[in-house]
């Protein structure tokens, strides 16, 4: 079997997962408006990390060396992970896996192409940064598929884990707000210029969002009553590159496959945390593989009207959010939510609730056609 | 219009990449989308940045292209009425 | 249970190999575009949609096509198909076109279709689209082609009964060169002939083509 071991967020809202998950009880918003031409020419609403808490944050465990604000969102939420779980991050048998879409893609930016060597905008050099920072043995595994990469992830950790490649590995995953991304979502229409409302009738688009998330993942459990991972799955739409499908396909096939492995049926799923990005497409989609899947009346919710869309971190840190709803017993508010907008009946979960949680399921949807779910389950 | 449209066919295989249509091919009446030229949502967004870049109009809703990309005549047309002198 | 590799294709310095043997040659040196466009013709395929990729994602769609026609993949239902791909560049040609549409703020034109491409799984998306595969995704980033790695996965795959069959492998474009090796691979009684999907015989015949 394969176990949650710990967790960590970084965004807007915290530096900790119970930092991130009292704001989020407490129904904060970390999205606001940015004025700032490295970004955008024009004004944006986005989450951003605090830049002096991070460097704060930062100096307190750093030695020696310079590091990519990435790099030290990537450390510190890893740390913090680390020191909570029962690993050893030196050993053969702990891999690190790292989810991100553009990783150090602000060193493409003029003005600091000469700041790090001229690799660090690779992938896999930043795999090797966290890696060597940390002296794991194994040589980092980096994903990169669009928006599910911190779902998928995970999944390819459990599937590692289960087939006794590794005993333990370290999913962590991140992305930074820069004008690179900005402007691309900007070329697409996609982003809301209010603090995005996923599944609302007047949503109106996203609202990016940075911050790393950290899930140690292993054979072993902490303790009695740990959550287990179940299941997982992903699938393509065949569709489109940039438009999710219109019939929600890849996103009913990722959850299907995961409730096959899982061996769980829709009656058992108590909870659902969805991808929820807030434009018209996902949410819509994301209603009909719900409702395809027999779920229709499962309380769902989506955090991305608190601190955005986080790409690379975001299924890291969203299922972080609902393993802790797992362990509290509670349904956090979708924030954002007024009155529902899709076509397909949804239970969006608009006050925060106790309600007995044992057998949860986290979507994800992406660029590419991608789908992935997983499904997270109380061993008692 | 006649020219404006004739640059305009050019523009567009240039920019949605449209390497095995001749100007030619395209008939000014015809609808754009979902007919021969094979474009999508991606190209409607192109086609904005076409506007802006090009001709200096900013389209603030992306709803807005359905009717003025319906065609090329169509398009010339909107140019026309809103290009700044 | 043992999947092996039924078909492969490697693409670089202007030549396409298919089961290691020569399949097609440019004459002469070309651009990568104009390259792929010659291969594009040779394949005699109709498809509108290769020419708005960007080059990355024309190269591994080019050798996932020359596999496919090998592959008789219509025998596996598409949601058990596979696509795991690699490489170490991820998109970066791609991220300094979109980089430099954004550098000059009197020249700003962040172009949609530039930027849909800086993300590398949206070749698996290309591939995917084109021939309905609706498995397991996954797009990962190595300094050099891990060959163990994707072999252990994707073996994984198989074992947990989450794919039937699948396309795997590496496909790299720098500034300066580019490079594809895409293989088919699935669990198959009557292809004992065929090399085992394992670490060696990825690694075997990866090299098969070197300069």
């Amino acid at each position: 079997m394969v176990f949650f071991q710990s967790d960590n967020i970084i965004t807007s809202l915290g530096f900790s997962t119970s930092e991130n998950y009292t704001a989020l009880i407490s129904g904060d918003v970390g999205i606001k408006p940015i004025n700032d031409p490295n970004f955008y020419p024009e004004p944006f609403p986005a989450s951003l990390v605090n830049t002096n808490k991070l460097a704060e944050k930062f100096a307190e465990i750093n030695r020696s060396g310079s590091f990519t604000r990435l790099e030290k969102m990537l450390i510190l939420s890893i740390q913090d992970a680390l020191i909570q779980a029962n690993i050893d991050i030196k050993s053969e048998r702990t891999a690190i896996i790292l989810s991100t879409t553009k990783g150090n893609i602000d060193l493409l930016e003029p003005e600091k192409q000469n700041q790090f060597e001229k690799e660090r905008v690779q992938l896999w050099q930043l795999g090797k940064v966290i890696r060597n920072y940390f002296n794991n043995p194994n040589q980092t595994i980096v994903l990169s598929n669009a928006c599910i990469s911190g779902v998928l992830a995970l999944n390819i950790a459990a599937t590692l884990i289960s087939s006794s490649r590794y005993d333990h590995i370290v999913v962590t995953g991140g992305d930074i707000v820069s004008g690179f991304v900005v402007s691309g979502f900007m070329s697409f229409m996609s982003l809301s210029p209010k603090p995005c409302k996923p599944f609302d009738k007047k949503r109106d688009g996203l609202s990016l969002g940075e911050g790393a998330g950290t899930i140690v993942l292993s054979k072993d459990p902490l303790k009695a009553g740990s959550i287990a991972y179940i299941g997982g799955g992903s699938a393509n739409d065949a569709n489109h590159i940039s438009g999710p499908s219109r019939t929600g396909e890849g996103s009913y096939l990722a959850v299907k496959k995961a409730m096959k492995e899982a061996n769980v049926s829709a009656e058992e799923i108590d909870y659902i945390s969805a991808h929820g990005t807030a434009t018209d497409y996902n949410d819509e989609m994301e209603s009909l593989a719900i409702n395809r899947c027999g779920l229709t009346d499962v309380p769902v919710n989506s955090f991305k009207g608190n601190w955005g869309h986080t790409l690379g971190a975001a299924g890291l840190v969203e299922t972080a959010v609902m393993l802790h709803e797992m362990q509290e017993n509670t349904l956090i508010k979708s924030a954002g939510f007024n009155e529902l907008g899709v076509s397909k009946p949804l239970n969006v979960i608009t006050k925060n609730q106790s309600a007995e949680l044992n057998t949860c399921l986290k979507m994800a949807s992406g660029f590419g056609g991608s789908n992935a779910a997983l499904i997270a389950k109380k061993i008692k | 219009m006649e020219e404006l449209i004739e640059q305009l066919k050019v523009q567009i295989i240039e920019q949605l990449n449209l390497e095995d249509i001749e100007p030619d091919d395209i008939d000014p009446e015809d609808p754009l989308f979902g007919n021969g030229l094979g474009l999508d949502s991606i190209d409607a967004l192109e086609l904005i940045v076409l506007l802006e870049k090009e001709y200096g109009i900013k389209i603030e809703n992306p709803k807005d292209g359905q009717k003025i990309f319906f065609s090329l005549k169509s398009m010339a047309e909107f140019i026309t009425e809103n290009q700044k002198n | 249970m043992q999947a092996r590799i039924k078909t492969y294709c490697h693409i670089k310095d202007n030549k396409v190999y298919l089961n290691g043997q020569l399949h097609f040659e440019s004459e002469g040196t070309l651009s990568i575009k104009d390259f792929l466009k010659a291969v594009y013709k040779h394949l005699n395929l109709k498809y509108t949609k290769f020419y708005k990729m960007d080059e990355i994602s024309k190269l591994g769609f080019l050798a996932s096509e020359v596999v496919l026609e090998h592959a008789n993949n219509e025998r596996f239902d598409e949601s058990g198909i596979g696509v795991v791909l690699s490489n170490s560049q991820s998109t970066l040609v791609t991220d300094k076109v979109h980089q430099v549409s954004i550098n000059d703020s009197a020249n700003y034109y962040p172009s949609p279709s530039v930027f849909v491409y800086t993300l590398p799984n949206i070749m698996i998306g290309e591939i995917s689209i084109k021939h309905k595969f609706r498995g397991e995704n996954a797009f990962y980033i190595f300094e050099h082609f891990n060959t163990e790695f994707i072999s252990d996965y994707i073996n994984s795959l198989f074992t947990d009964q989450k794919i039937n069959a699948c396309l795997g492998g590496w496909v790299d474009q720098s500034a300066e060169n580019y490079e594809a090796f895409v293989y088919w691979t699935e669990i198959d009684g009557k292809t004992e002939n065929a090399p085992e999907h394992t670490e060696e015989q990825i690694k075997r015949l990866y090299e098969i083509i070197l300069k």
